[in-house]
Formats: structure tokens, C-alpha cells, sequence
């Protein structure tokens, strides 16, 4: 038996753990802490504050089972080149259900300064790193992943090292059977000076109601300059919980792009932690849904030195009964003068029954910042769509390109040429595809 | 080429143009001018097709056919095009992108090859130098985040990729330092020829020193006043608009 069925995570699933053992003793004290956290929190509810938008109903009622060995699912060579990005001039690290695939993956080109790895292939030492930066979140989601990762990729950049290709961690659910769930725990270290492209793909093989719980944590370092890019297109049914959690160094350059198109449930939570001064933080983030769709971004982005930048940008399609969520939290500590953080949020109603719910919370304990947030939520500007049909483009090609505006305003902050392409060409499609407009 | 006649228009109700009367004929160049409040934007809105303007009375033809009956996208593939007072700032939309599909609109309604990527580039290029665009430009979105003067610009090089019969120019000069005012009088008058025709919207004689008119209107309380050659315009610059206001009454 691969899996363990229960309905309730925290009723001790003593073969799981067995199992998880195996992988490394010493990792246990996490596992049983963060199941002793879970089975404290249970699920969060609609009234705890930050899931006040984002029912987890439907993920709570099916039954639980941690995929904890790989299930068996063949993945060919070929399905991967023909995945969004699977063709990319990219190192890969090929995961199926939160496993690894040693066959689909490829490692090489890359200076001897960086290592690029994952998880099982070897533990020791590991237990001094994993949840060191996760640790003091209550996320409930955070605290399954502790108990129940079984992989994931571990990527550590030399000081001064430069990444001579991207990186781009895959990750297939491929389970067939509802409430299957993977958890994929990702260790990245980005050293002094260093530079490099993270890219992280999320994608389902089948239709089941399969649940993805993916915790990064990433410790980026003085002067490193660093892209990550997380594109999340699974099938409808699917359930996806992550959790990012950041801390930045001296004068770190740091832009997460997050891409969420599929999922009938996708929560990102991103922690960010600007420690040092002369930080540059971006967040941008794209969701595009119809059907029954729900994308909540959560980010909280505390700045605790001065002189840092915090930018995040996100833009919402939303058509059919589809909801989009934006919390966006800028804490700025005592002594973090001079932060400029500014926030917005854009959402685009393409139907009467979609719904769109943006919360910006700034708290701020230093008095010499700049701090600003806007947020909207409408149809598409009329005064824009007289303005390009006064140039001669009728109506509907002033729609489209508005719509695709929307979009591409985000997509084009990627700074990587072949993977802000390869997106911008594929948002553009979808777009034409599945959001037909009137 | 134009001809208004009697035409009144307002929103919800409110009437503000009270009776125009126009007639640009091919090879003109008129400048109507006016108070703050006079009706001087509606016109332009009016005669572009904007939303939320209503057409209480009379008409407008343009080279026979009746404007005001006419969409936007239709009015603009005919020749007219409105240079906005304020162009809107459209983020994510690729300036090349955009002007190469409306020059195509166009050039596709005049039964005219489309252009490439390639030769709408090195026509864009010629153009953008002259209005002192740098190459940049067209890689930013339309007008997001762009100057004053850099709108303004915008929307002479509009003007001059879409080459219009008539060209309206809703207080193009408004904003613009006395450098950009040159450029942007140039591109006009580069456009000049005896087969088209401007109608420059402006509240101050400045412009005009650039753009020399045929003609000059003065538009006040929705209704043309006095007409004149360029010369009114000096006397306007001299005395202001009451003594005509006072004359009018």
C-alpha cells in the first residue's frame, strides 16, 4: 500500500510515519511537531482572518492520503517536452507525486560552485535547515507539509556563483484517486553575489481531486540577484496549498512571478522577510480562472531594515462563478526608515458572477516611508476602448487587446526572455481560447 | 470635406453645442477657439464618436457621408482622427503592437497591403525621429507612465502613421513646453497637403504662431461667435475673449 487513507490528517498515522522514518531519523522531531501543530489547528475555517475568503470545505471533506512511497506512474520523455516550458534550455528536476524521477531529469552545465539536488538523495544535515525559515508560521498547511514531504528539490548557489542555466523543478500529480496528496518541500540557499533563474512548474497528469502542498523556503544572500518564477496549471479539480518563505540579504534582488492558471483551489502564501538594507522585492503575480475557480494569494512582507523596496503587482481575469483573493500585508518594523513598499491590485470581471475579494493591510511602526496600495476591481475601461477604437480597431479587437494587456502587464516583468515568451505566448492563447468575450 | 450643420449635442440631457456651423473644405487648416466651458472638447468627442455625448439636432457630413451615424472604428477608417487632450494610458498594451494593428485596420479598409513587422518598423522609425521619440518607445506600453509631452508626441505620430483626411486636435498644445510645441507643430504641418484638412482645438494663440490657420472660430456657449482669418487669433491673444463675448450678447 502506497498511500494512507484517513479522514482526518492528525489521527496518527503510524505507517506513514514508519515509512517516513526511513528517510532520516533525524528528521522526525519536525514531522511530529508539525502533525502535534496540525492536530492542535485542524483546517483553517472561513472566520480565522486569513482564510476569510478562500473556503477549504471541499478539501477538508475528502479523505486524506499523504502519498508517502511514488505511486508508479510512468511518465514518458515526451510528455514533458510537451508541457508549458518542457522544451526551456534548462537543467530539470523532474518530480511525479512528489517523488523524484532520476530518468526525466537532468543535471549538468552547471559551475562547480552550485549543487542542485533533491531531498532524498540525501538527508543527513538537512534537519538543521528545513523549516528554519518556516518555522514560525501557523499556517496549518506548513505544519502537514513538516510532517508529510517526501521530496523536493534542494538547490544551493556558491557566493559569487552564477547559475549557468535555469533550473526548473517539475512537478506532475499524477495520482488517480481523490485526496491524494503530495508534499514537496524545496531548500533553496542563494549565496553572496550569486545570480540565477528558479523555475517551478505545477502540473497534474490526470483529473482526480488530487491535493499539491508545496513548502519552499529560500535564504537568499547580500547582493544575490534571483528570478523564480512559479507556474501553476493543473487540471480543475486539483487543490493546491504553497507556502514561500524568503529571507533576504544586504542589497538581495528578488522577483517572485507567480502564474496561477489552473486548480480548483490554489492558495500561495508568501513570506517574505527584508532583513538587511538596500533590498529589492518583487512579487508579481497572474491568475486567470473560469469554471468554479479559486486563486488566493496571501503575502506578507516585512520590512525590518531600512532603505528596502517591496513592489507586488497582481492582476486578475476572472469569468464564470471564479473567485480571485488578494490579502497583501506590508509590516514595517520599527527602524525601517525610508521603505517604499507599494502594492496593487487590478481585477478584471469578465462575468456577473465572478467575484473578487483584494485586502491590503499596511502596518506601519517607522515614520519616514513611503508605503501605497490601490486596488480594482471592474470591466474593462471604456475610455481605453473608445480611445483604440478611434484609431480604427473595432470593438472586439479592443477587448482582446486590452485583455491581453491586462495579462501581459505582468507577464512582461519576467525578466528571463525565453520563459516571459514562452508564457506570454501561452497566456495570449488561453486567453483566446477560454475567455471568449461578448 | 466637413460640413456641421446646426449641430447640437450635450450629456444627459444638458445641451452644449447650441447650433454649430462648419465647412472645412480639403487643404484647410481652422482653428477653433474659445473659453474654459464652451464646448470646444464636445465638438472633438462629437465628431470621434465618443460614448455618453448625445446628438440632439442637426447633422455632420464628411465627404458625403453622415459621421454621426458612423462607429468610431468606421469614422476612423474614413480618414478622421482625434488627437486626445488626454491620451489614455493602456499598461500592458505594446506601443508597436497597437499602432501596427490600427495602421493595418486602416490600411485593410483602403484595400491596401498590410505591413509587415519589418516595414511598419522602418516606416515607424523615420516618423519617430522626426518627432524625437527614441527607439525605446516602442517597446514601452501606450502611454503608460509617459510625460505630458511624451502623450502629446504619441499622438502626432499616430496621426502621421495613419496619415487622416481630417485630423482634429483637441488642445494637443496644453502641457507642452515651447521645444515639444515645435515638434509636435511640425508633424502637423508635415501632414499639410490639399487633400486633407485640420481642425486645431486650442485656448491659447501659441500654437497657431506654429500651425498658421486658415481659419479662425471662436466658440462660446455651444455656439460659433465669429469667424475670422488668422488675424482674429492675434486679437484674441491682445484682448481676451470678453469683448467679443460682450459683443455677441
Amino acid at each position: 500500500m502506497s498511500t494512507v487513507a484517513t479522514t482526518d490528517p492528525a489521527s496518527a498515522p503510524v505507517e506513514a510515519f514508519a515509512k517516513l522514518e526511513q528517510n532520516g531519523a533525524a528528521l522526525m522531531p519536525l514531522r511530529k511537531a508539525g502533525l502535534a501543530r496540525f492536530s492542535e489547528a485542524g483546517y483553517p475555517m472561513l472566520r480565522d482572518e486569513d482564510w476569510r475568503f478562500t473556503n477549504i470545505k471541499p478539501l477538508a471533506e475528502l479523505p486524506f492520503r499523504p502519498i508517502i512511497d511514488p505511486l508508479g506512474q510512468e511518465l514518458r520523455q515526451d510528455q514533458i517536452d510537451g508541457t508549458t516550458l518542457g522544451q526551456l534550455d534548462a537543467d530539470r528536476l523532474v518530480f511525479v507525486d512528489g517523488h523524484f524521477n532520476a530518468g526525466l531529469s537532468q543535471i549538468a552545465d552547471q559551475p562547480s560552485g552550485v549543487t542542485v539536488t533533491h531531498l532524498a538523495n540525501g538527508w543527513a544535515g538537512l534537519e538543521r535547515e528545513l523549516g528554519s525559515l518556516s518555522g514560525g508560521d501557523d499556517n496549518p498547511f506548513v505544519a502537514l507539509n513538516d510532517a508529510f514531504f517526501t521530496d523536493g528539490a534542494v538547490i544551493r548557489i556558491g557566493d559569487g556563483q552564477r547559475l549557468a542555466k535555469p533550473i526548473h523543478l517539475l512537478f506532475f500529480s499524477a495520482a488517480g484517486a481523490d485526496g491524494e496528496a503530495e508534499h514537496i518541500r524545496n531548500w533553496i540557499v542563494a549565496g553572496t553575489n550569486s545570480q540565477g533563474t528558479i523555475i517551478e512548474s505545477h502540473l497534474s497528469l490526470g483529473q482526480a481531486a488530487t491535493v499539491t502542498n508545496v513548502v519552499t523556503e529560500s535564504r537568499i544572500g547580500d547582493g544575490a540577484e534571483i528570478e523564480h518564477i512559479k507556474f501553476q496549471d493543473q487540471s480543475t479539480k486539483a487543490f493546491h496549498l504553497a507556502s514561500l518563505h524568503s529571507e533576504l540579504g544586504r542589497d538581495a534582488r528578488y522577483a517572485f512571478h507567480s502564474i496561477a492558471l489552473g486548480g480548483r483551489l490554489s492558495r500561495n502564501n508568501l513570506r517574505m522577510r527584508l532583513t538587511q538594507p538596500g533590498i529589492e522585492c518583487v512579487l508579481n503575480g497572474l491568475y486567470m480562472l473560469r469554471g468554479q475557480q479559486l486563486a488566493d494569494h496571501h503575502m506578507i512582507v516585512e520590512h525590518a531594515a531600512p532603505h528596502c523596496d517591496s513592489h507586488e503587482y497582481f492582476n486578475g481575469i476572472l469569468d464564470d462563478q471564479s473567485r480571485g483573493v488578494f490579502h497583501g500585508r506590508i509590516l514595517v518594523q520599527p527602524g525601517a526608515q525610508k521603505t517604499d513598499a507599494k502594492q496593487t491590485n487590478k481585477n478584471l470581471l469578465l462575468s456577473d458572477d465572478a467575484t473578487a475579494n483584494t485586502k491590503p493591510q499596511l502596518e506601519i511602526y517607522a515614520d519616514d516611508v513611503k508605503c501605497t496600495h490601490g486596488a480594482t476591481i471592474g470591466e474593462m475601461d471604456d475610455d481605453a476602448i473608445f480611445y483604440l477604437r478611434a484609431r480604427g480597431l473595432d470593438t472586439s479587437t479592443a477587448q482582446r487587446m486590452l485583455l491581453h494587456g491586462f495579462a501581459g502587464e505582468i507577464v512582461e516583468r519576467i525578466q528571463h526572455d525565453a520563459v516571459r515568451e514562452e508564457l506570454d505566448e501561452l497566456v495570449w492563447n488561453r486567453l483566446e481560447a477560454e475567455h471568449k468575450l461578448d | 470635406m466637413l460640413e456641421i450643420r446646426n449641430l447640437q449635442a450635450g450629456i444627459d440631457d444638458k445641451p452644449i453645442l447650441k447650433g454649430i456651423n462648419l465647412l472645412v473644405n480639403a487643404g484647410e487648416v481652422h482653428a477653433i477657439m474659445g473659453p474654459n466651458g464652451s464646448g470646444k472638447s464636445t465638438l472633438a468627442s462629437v465628431l470621434a464618436g465618443r460614448d455618453g455625448f448625445d446628438v440632439i439636432g442637426g447633422e455632420a457630413q464628411y465627404n458625403g457621408n453622415d459621421l454621426l451615424n458612423l462607429a468610431p472604428e468606421e469614422r476612423a477608417r474614413e480618414g478622421v482622427f482625434l488627437a486626445f487632450q488626454y491620451p489614455v494610458e493602456i499598461p500592458g498594451v505594446n506601443s508597436t503592437y497597437f499602432l501596427r494593428s490600427a495602421v493595418n485596420a486602416i490600411r485593410q479598409h483602403r484595400g491596401e497591403e498590410v505591413l509587415d513587422a519589418m516595414n511598419f518598423l522602418k516606416a515607424v522609425k523615420v516618423k519617430m525621429k522626426e518627432l524625437g521619440l527614441g527607439e525605446d518607445f516602442l517597446k514601452r506600453p501606450v502611454n503608460a507612465g509617459f510625460s505630458g509631452g511624451e502623450k502629446k508626441r504619441n499622438e502626432i505620430l499616430q496621426m502621421t502613421m495613419l496619415n487622416p483626411r481630417l485630423a482634429i486636435l483637441d488642445e494637443t498644445d496644453s502641457g507642452l513646453d515651447i521645444d515639444a510645441l515645435r515638434i509636435v507643430a511640425d508633424g502637423v504641418n508635415r501632414l499639410r497637403c490639399a487633400d486633407n484638412a485640420q481642425v486645431i482645438i486650442t485656448h491659447y494663440q501659441r500654437l497657431l504662431d506654429y500651425i498658421v490657420p486658415d481659419f479662425v472660430h471662436v466658440l462660446h456657449n455651444g455656439r460659433i461667435i465669429k469667424s475670422g482669418d488668422k488675424s482674429l487669433a492675434l486679437e484674441l491673444e491682445e484682448k481676451g475673449y470678453d469683448w467679443l463675448i460682450k459683443e455677441a450678447a
